[in-house]
């Protein structure tokens, strides 16, 4: 099937009348994903978003329910986001990184409601990068720039228009109800080639890191490598994997509701205890456990990495770390057994 | 689906100054219906998200019994927004209570088995928890000794002390109380929890330990659990980090890949021996 770039603003404008639509858009010198009340309003450029869709999902600040207590008791209202929705646009990356999320808010005994049912009710419209940027490293961490992980429709980019490629039912039946035209035999080759010609040309080398971090904790190389970390925590909240958030109240009197905010393992209050005492006391804790969390704690919890090589947190770190090169050098640390 | 955030609303029906010093408050709440209690089925040594509407929540151990219905007791010391806000509610006044929460004491596997139950401090809470359902009627039977080795820096800082002096009369219970130094009018034996455990611990055959108390207590009590001879496996101990969510998702009182709320608190001193050293 076939989408033509221009038919875009149109195709939006029917979903819009049925369905939440999220698509990218330019806000100020950046992009992000938000919801659109227009077609028009979409733009899909060459890159990704600065911010991940990550927020659709699971919002920076979210109200988990309102209260009101009274005389006669306490009455507490949750509301949960049920709208049928469509994210168009997502990068694999960024529609990966929502496969790992859901092991989080979904595991082992506890369902995350606001987040899942989020998820049930959306339909991920992807697509892929024939130009994936310098600072990206998706096929080192099991993805691609056209992977289909987390996807339900994948458009490839062929110039004038998009080859729309039916990854789940879900978006088989949304391709079914938007009547694409057929893709030429001319469309389909153009895909191929546009899919054989992207090239992710940075590689990081994972083999035997987590053989490494298994066994490294008490390694000097954690005194070493967090230096120059400020701990200001963009990378927290760009990363499209990071899901800690903070539970706050948020009221006057007796009226009032709770909120989850997003919050980041790289800030010292993070761990506080009451008593004063504080087990991640440094940013060298800090720092060390955000890669034991993505590149050991997750995989041995979930059998995953939970980082999608987006390059978002190599971009925006204002003093230039890049994991591609703490992950070198962890590899290339001499493990200690003993502590 | 069930939304694991929503407090549960209960009675807060007795605000008591449990200690000396008076930063320890016990409050026991009533359940206000028998639907709303049926909801709450817990066990020793799970905790509870306690929430004051407008200030917020804070996980605290359960210092109840599922033995005891009808109400849930927690001891709380005044020491951040929540807890300062429960130490000055009304008795009448509504608390929210979220939970329960976290694994508990494998008292499954304590059958057949002596216990000794070592606390220090106001850690003793999901201890007398555990005391008081071993120690019911219907199941004191299912266990070998009873012992408690209970410690605090003087008498007016242990917790329950009714209840203590209740156990000190029982067949059923051997408890041991200790301050760390002597003052006037005090019988019962002066010296800190390790010396006091190494004194009178009864044998670690066929034996599980349970250890509750501050770091340093924990530090210099577990060399004298292995030089009385318990295995790692049979050393039981409750952990305490900062937390949010309580159920494995707000990422914060991970230790390595183990999440205190979640995959806690109680773990075996054989499965923390496991885990990097973050707690």
């Amino acid at each position: 099937m076939i989408l033509s770039k221009k038919d875009i603003p149109s195709f939006l404008d029917k979903l819009i009348s049925e369905y939440q639509v999220f698509a990218p858009v330019q806000e100020g010198s950046y992009t992000l994903f938000k919801q659109i009340s227009s077609g028009a309003d979409a733009v899909l450029t060459d890159s990704n978003t600065k911010l991940p869709a990550k927020e659709i999902f699971f919002p920076q600040s979210e109200k988990l329910f309102s209260y009101n207590v009274t005389e006669e008791g306490t009455k507490l209202e949750a509301t949960i986001d049920d709208q049928k929705k469509v994210v168009f646009g997502v990068r694999p990356c960024d529609a990966k990184s929502l496969t790992l999320l859901d092991n989080v808010f979904n595991n082992d005994k506890y369902q995350d409601p606001y987040y899942l049912t989020r998820r049930t009710n959306t339909i991920m419209v992807g697509v892929g990068c024939n130009a994936p940027a310098s600072t990206c490293f998706c096929t080192s961490v099991n993805g691609g720039p056209f992977d289909t992980k987390g996807l339900d429709l994948l458009l490839v980019d062929t110039g004038d228009a998009y080859v729309v490629e039916v990854v789940s039912d879900k978006g088989k039946a949304l391709a079914e109800q938007a009547g694409f035209a057929a893709a030429s035999d001319a469309d389909k080759t153009a895909a191929s080639k546009a899919k054989e010609e992207a090239k992710v040309t940075c590689q990081v080398n994972t083999d035997g890191l987590k053989d490494k971090l298994d066994v490294n904790f008490y390694d000097p190389i954690w005194d070493k490598i967090h230096e120059k970390c400020l701990g200001c925590g963009a990378c927290t909240y760009l990363c499209p994997t990071c899901h800690c958030f903070d539970i706050v109240d948020d009221a006057v009197d007796c009226n009032g509701c709770r909120v989850r905010n997003w919050d980041s393992c790289a800030f010292p209050l993070f761990t506080l205890h009451g008593s004063g005492h504080n087990p991640r006391t440094s940013n060298k804790e800090r720092y060390r456990n955000r890669i034991m969390h993505k590149f050991k704690y997750f995989v041995d919890n979930f059998g995953e990495i939970a980082c999608v090589g987006c390059g978002r947190c190599i971009k925006n770190c204002p003093v230039n770390m890049d994991i591609r090169v703490v992950l070198e050098d962890v590899r290339g640390s001499e493990a200690r057994l003993d502590s | 689906m069930k939304n694991p955030y929503l407090p549960l609303p209960m009675k807060l029906v007795k605000n008591f100054t449990e200690t000396e010093d008076k930063l320890i408050h016990t409050f026991t709440l009533q359940f206000l219906s028998e639907e709303d209690e049926k909801s709450f089925p817990y066990m020793p040594g799970q905790f509870a998200e306690l929430c004051v509407f407008g200030k917020g929540e804070a996980p605290f151990g359960i210092a109840s019994s599922p033995t005891e219905p009808g109400f849930l007791k927690f001891s709380v010391a005044k020491v951040g927004v929540v807890s300062t806000a429960l130490h000055l509610m009304e008795e009448g006044s509504m608390v929210g209570v979220r939970g329960p929460l976290g694994n508990y004491y494998p008292v499954e596997d304590f059958k057949g088995k002596n216990v000794v139950i070592i606390g220090g401090g106001f850690a003793f809470t999901t201890l007398r928890s555990l005391a008081t359902y071993m120690l019911h009627p219907d199941r004191r039977g299912d266990y070998g000794d009873i012992t408690v080795i209970y410690g605090a820096r003087n008498p007016g800082l242990l917790l329950y002390k009714e209840e203590l002096a209740a156990w000190e009369q029982s067949p059923d219970i051997n408890l041991i109380t200790t301050i760390d130094r002597a003052v006037d009018g005090w019988n019962g034996r002066v010296g800190f929890i390790p010396a006091v455990t190494e004194e009178v611990a009864p044998s670690s055959e066929n034996t599980y330990a349970i250890i509750c108390g501050p770091p340093v207590m924990i530090k210099f009590t577990m060399p004298v659990l292995e030089k009385l001879g318990f295995p790692v496996e049979r050393i039981i101990m409750s952990l305490e980090n900062r937390m949010k969510c309580g159920i494995g998702m707000c990422g914060r009182c991970n230790v390595g890949g183990k999440y205190v709320c979640k995959d806690g608190p109680v773990f075996t001193r054989a499965q923390l021996n496991e885990l990097p050293n973050e707690y």
